[in-house]
C-alpha cells in the first residue's frame, strides 16, 4: 500500500464517527453470519447421513430426525460391507480408478509435451480436438459406444470403462498440464539436446520429473471423477463382479428401501475415500477444479 | 536442437495413442449417433435405413421439446445463481479472515458423486422421516410439500442439490480469478479515491468478465447434460414432469431399447449443447475484453 493511499484512508478514518465504525462492525458480523450459515447448509447434510447411518429404524420412523442415535448402531458398516458385495464393488472402484488414472497421465503427458515442446505442423489442430472434447456431452456419444463395445465383446468387460474414463477425462486432464508445461523454460531441454539426449530421455528424465506437482493435481482431480462416475458402468456392465460403487451403492439402495441405516452406511463408505483425500489433499483439488475448468 | 525436437516417429508416438482412444471413444460414436438416427432400430432386430424419419418424428415430439425445456430451465436457473456465487466469492476475497476454510467446506458436495448426493436428498425430501418436512413442521407448517412427487415443483426441488453440489465449484473459480486482479490496480483506484464498493463493482468486476463468460457457458451447457441426479431421483417422473434431454435419451434407448430413435434425441443434445456454446460466445463477444 503506498504512502498516499494510506494517508487517504487516515484521513477518511479521522473525519469519521465512532458511530460508522459500528455500523461497519455489525456490517462484517452480518456478512460472517451469512458466511457461516451457508458453511453449515453444506456440511449438515453430510453430518445428518452419518447419524442416520448410526440408527435403527425404530429411532428413523419413530424419533425426530434431528435427534442423535441413542446407542449407535456400528453394526451397520459390517453388515453392509460384506452383505451388499459391497466390499466387492469397492474393490473394484479402486482398481478401475487406478487403472484409469495411470493411463490418462499417461497418455495426457505425452500429448501435452509433444503439444508445447516440440515442433510440428498440425499441432494446434489435435490439441482443440482435445479442448473440444469438453464440451461434448457423453450421453450422444453412448448409443454407438454401447453397439461398438458390444461388437468388440468389451460389453460386460472392465476394459470398456476404463478405456471411456481415460477418453473423456484426457481434455480435463491436458487442459491443467498445459499451463506447467508452457511454463517450463525452454534452457531445459536445450541443455539436453547439447548434451546428446534423446527426444525420450528429454521426455522421460528431464521433463516427465518436473511435472510431479501438476500430475499430482490431475491425478487426484482424475480419481475424483472415476470415482463418482455413474453412466458408464450402469451401462456397460451387466453382472454383479464388475459393477462399481456408485452402481452397486444405487442398486443397494433401490433394494433395501426401508433401511435407512444400511442405506446410510453404504452412501458412507461410498464417499469416505474421497472426504479422507479432501482432508489431505485440498489445496490441490481446489487448485485442479479452478485450472481445468477456465483455462480454455 | 530443432531437429531433435521435430522428430516425426517420436511425435507419432507420443500423440497418437491419446489421438487414436478420443477418436474411437469420442468423435466417431459423435458422427455415427446422427448415423444411426436414420435407422429403424429396435431391440436386437437388426437396423434398417429409414432416412429423417427418427428426425421428422422428434421434431413433432412434444415430450421431446417437453424434455428440453425442462433443460434449458435448469440451464437458466444455473445461470442465475452464478450471481449469487458471484456476490459470494466477493464478500470472501475481500477482507474476511477464514476465506480459505470457507472456501473449501462450500466446495465439500462437489466432491461426491451424483448418485450419493440424488440418494441423500430423496432422504432429506421425505414427506415422513426426512429432515426438511420436519423442519418445517416444526416451525408450524401444516402441509409441507410432497417434493419429489408433486409434479409442479419438482423440478425446483431437483434444482436445489444441484445449487448445493456445484455452489463450491463456482465460488473457487471466481475466488481464484478475484485474487488475480493485480494489486497494483485495486491500489491505483483507491487512490483515485474510489471507495470498497466502487472498487469490487468497477475495476474487479470487469477484470473478471472473461471468466465469468466461461462459467455461464459451463453452467449452461452443463445443465443441458444433466442425467445423473435426476436419474436417481426421481427417473424423470413423476410422469415425466423432471425428464430432461439426457434422461429421455436414455430411457428411450436402454429402457425401451429403441436405440434409432434415441440416436436421435442424442444427436439433437449434441446439436444443440454446440449450439448453446457458440451462442453465448457470439452474445458475451465484446470488441475488447477488459484489460488495465
Amino acid at each position: 500500500m503506498s504512502e498516499l493511499a494510506a494517508r487517504k484512508r487516515s484521513d477518511a478514518d479521522s473525519g469519521t464517527h465512532v458511530k460508522a465504525r459500528w455500523v461497519g462492525r455489525i456490517g462484517f458480523g452480518i456478512l460472517y453470519l451469512i458466511l457461516g450459515i451457508l458453511a453449515v447448509i453444506q456440511i449438515y447434510p453430510l453430518l445428518w447421513l452419518f447419524l442416520f447411518s448410526l440408527k435403527t429404524n425404530q429411532e428413523v420412523f419413530g424419533m425426530s430426525p434431528f435427534a442423535l442415535p441413542q446407542n449407535p448402531q456400528w453394526g451397520n458398516y459390517p453388515k453392509v460391507w460384506s452383505q451388499g458385495h459391497i466390499n466387492l464393488y469397492f474393490l473394484n472402484s479402486v482398481w478401475y480408478t487406478v487403472a484409469a488414472v495411470v493411463l490418462t497421465i499417461v497418455l495426457a503427458s505425452f500429448v501435452t509435451f509433444a503439444i508445447t515442446r516440440m515442433h510440428w505442423k498440425l499441432s494446434k489442430l489435435v490439441l482443440g480436438l482435445f479442448i473440444i472434447g469438453l464440451m461434448i456431452p457423453l450421453h450422444s456419444t453412448l448409443i454407438p459406444l454401447f453397439n461398438f463395445f458390444k461388437h468388440v465383446n468389451l460389453i460386460d468387460n472392465p476394459l470398456s470403462v476404463i478405456l471411456s474414463y481415460t477418453a473423456f477425462n484426457l481434455p480435463v486432464t491436458i487442459m491443467i498440464l498445459l499451463g506447467f508445461y508452457q511454463a517450463i523454460p525452454r534452457e531445459i531441454e536445450e541443455a539436453g539436446v547439447i548434451d546428446g539426449c534423446s527426444v525420450h530421455r528429454i521426455f522421460f528424465r528431464i521433463v516427465l520429473p518436473l511435472t510431479t506437482p501438476v500430475i499430482a493435481t490431475t491425478a487426484i482431480i482424475n480419481m475424483i471423477y472415476n470415482w463418482n462416475e455413474f453412466v458408464f458402468v450402469n451401462t456397460f456392465i451387466s453382472s454383479d463382479r464388475w459393477k462399481t460403487l456408485t452402481v452397486g451403492v444405487n442398486n443397494f439402495v433401490g433394494q433395501y428401501l426401508t433401511d435407512w441405516g444400511a442405506i446410510g452406511a453404504t452412501l458412507m463408505i461410498s464417499i469416505i475415500p474421497i472426504l479422507v483425500a479432501f482432508l489431505l489433499l485440498s489445496n490441490r483439488i481446489v487448485e485442479g477444479l479452478a485450472a481445468g475448468s477456465v483455462k480454455g | 536442437m530443432k531437429a531433435v525436437m521435430s522428430n516425426r516417429a517420436a511425435i507419432a508416438m507420443y500423440v497418437l495413442p491419446a489421438l487414436l482412444l478420443i477418436m474411437i471413444i469420442i468423435y466417431v460414436p459423435l458422427v455415427l449417433t446422427g448415423y444411426y438416427g436414420m435407422m429403424d432400430w429396435k431391440g436386437f432386430a437388426p437396423m434398417k435405413f429409414i432416412g429423417f424419419g427418427n428426425y421428422n418424428k422428434l421434431i413433432h415430439d412434444s415430450m421431446f421439446w417437453k424434455s428440453t425445456y425442462h433443460s434449458v430451465l435448469l440451464g437458466i436457473f444455473s445461470t442465475l445463481s452464478l450471481f449469487i456465487y458471484l456476490a459470494v466469492s466477493m464478500v470472501l476475497a475481500s477482507r474476511i479472515k477464514g476465506a480459505n476454510l470457507f472456501r473449501k467446506i462450500y466446495l465439500i458436495p462437489m466432491l461426491l458423486s451424483s448418485v450419493a448426493i440424488a440418494q441423500l436428498w430423496s432422504k432429506i425430501y421425505d414427506p415422513a422421516n426426512g429432515m426438511l418436512n420436519n423442519l418445517l413442521m416444526a416451525f408450524g407448517v401444516e402441509n409441507p410439500p410432497l417434493w419429489l412427487s408433486d409434479p409442479n415443483i419438482v423440478l425446483y426441488s431437483i434444482f436445489v442439490p444441484i445449487v448445493w453440489q456445484y455452489a463450491g465449484f463456482y465460488i473457487i473459480i471466481y475466488y481464484a480469478a478475484l485474487k488475480n486482479v493485480s494489486e497494483e490496480v485495486v491500489e491505483a483506484a483507491t487512490i483515485d479515491g474510489a471507495t470498497a464498493w466502487q472498487v469490487a463493482t468497477r475495476v474487479k468486476l470487469p477484470l473478471i468478465a472473461p471468466v465469468f463468460k466461461v462459467t455461464i457457458i459451463l453452467a449452461l451447457v452443463g445443465s443441458l447434460k444433466y442425467f445423473d441426479l435426476i436419474f436417481v431421483m426421481t427417473g424423470g417422473g413423476p410422469n415425466h414432469a423432471s425428464e430432461v434431454m439426457a434422461s429421455y435419451m436414455y430411457g428411450e434407448a436402454f429402457s425401451k431399447y429403441n436405440f434409432g430413435y434415441g440416436s436421435a434425441i442424442g444427436f439433437a443434445l449434441l446439436v444443440i449443447c454446440l449450439l448453446m456454446t457458440w451462442l453465448i460466445r457470439k452474445l458475451t463477444a465484446s470488441n475488447e475484453d477488459v484489460q488495465y
